[in-house]
């Protein structure tokens, strides 16, 4: 088991910021188009980090023209350049499967309000 | 020239090949000694044998013992041939020998099943769920009647599974690293982790 973990290191992205569900992130996609690259930015709330270690995988979900998307990115994938985290929600949940069904400002994470 | 070598499974990963994620299986594969050579003129036919697993004297009975008492080697739990392979008794085999080798075949006896049904074990259909079905994963019919008035020999039929010496072949090579004897190919490969696999360079 050891050295089979000793593998997957190799495999890991090492400056993964840290984010958890419930915040807004940024995630910058690479996209190819034939032979062209570049890269596409997918901005919503992460409802949930599933898996782990290599097949760790988040979905983040935002509104586009009214309708919901979501996108699930493995964590990482060389496709996932770069993710930023905007804010910082205060969540209960470990998934928030429960944003599908809201309608309206009911979908917001509350922000996280900081340490002081 | 074929190109052997002994293992053992390690357990299934993912590694990002370029962009892509594949599943693959760790083995550890070697390091082998050559434990015993045969040749044309002497055995009918040539080969080598590779030990696999240094074990203690104490872990192998007499006869086995002598084997490698006699030959001044050190002792191996597993003792396998390859045919036509090159190599000297005493020469060392570790997974550099599969450096040009695109793909390889795995061999080993494959997981125990128990007995299983015609479902599992021959891949049928089973019967319809709703629509007054009679069953659901019952064989059916095994042959007409009177004529030939016998079930045809090697019909499928419900029995015992799994535990088979089992081979998969052209499993693709994505990574080699020669200093911890790990050897990593695409895909699934027989038997439980820790199982025993012979691997052969090629399809």
């Amino acid at each position: 088991m050891e050295r089979i973990k000793e593998i997957e290191k190799e495999y890991l992205k090492e400056n993964i910021p840290d984010f958890n569900v419930g915040d807004t992130v940024k995630v910058h996609v690479r996209i190819k188009e034939g032979e062209k690259e570049r890269v596409q930015i997918f901005e919503g709330t992460v409802l949930a980090r599933k898996h782990g270690s290599i097949n760790e995988t988040f979905t983040v979900r935002k509104l586009s023209y009214g309708v919901g998307v979501e996108r699930v990115f493995p964590l990482h994938s060389p496709m996932v350049k770069k993710i930023e985290v905007k804010k910082r929600g205060s969540v209960r949940r470990a998934k928030l499967y429960y944003l599908r069904d809201r309608i309206g400002k009911a979908q917001v994470v509350k922000e996280k309000k900081k340490n002081k | 020239m074929v190109k052997g070598i002994l293992g053992i499974k390690l357990g299934m990963t993912s590694v990002y090949e370029g962009d892509k994620l594949v599943a693959v299986t760790v083995l550890k594969a070697g390091p082998c000694m050559v434990t015993n050579k045969m040749t044309k003129e002497k055995n009918g036919y040539n080969a080598v044998q590779l030990g696999f697993m240094e074990v203690k004297p104490e872990k192998l009975n007499k006869p086995e013992a002598g084997v490698f008492k006699a030959k001044k080697l050190s002792m191996f739990r597993y003792l396998k041939e390859f045919r036509d392979m090159d190599g000297e008794i005493g020469d060392k085999v570790t997974v550099e020998i599969f450096k040009d080798s695109q793909f390889v075949s795995v061999s080993g006896v494959s997981k125990g099943k128990g007995f299983s049904g015609v479902v599992k074990r021959w891949g049928f259909g089973g019967w319809p769920k709703t629509h007054g079905s009679g069953g659901l994963r019952r064989p059916g019919s095994i042959g007409a009647g009177t004529t030939p008035g016998k079930v045809f020999k090697g019909h499928p039929m419900a029995g015992h599974l799994g535990v088979n010496q089992t081979t998969v072949q052209k499993l693709r090579v994505i990574k080699i690293i020669p200093e911890k004897d790990l050897i990593l190919v695409k895909g699934n490969v027989p038997g439980p982790d820790k199982n025993f696999v012979v691997v052969k360079a090629g399809g």
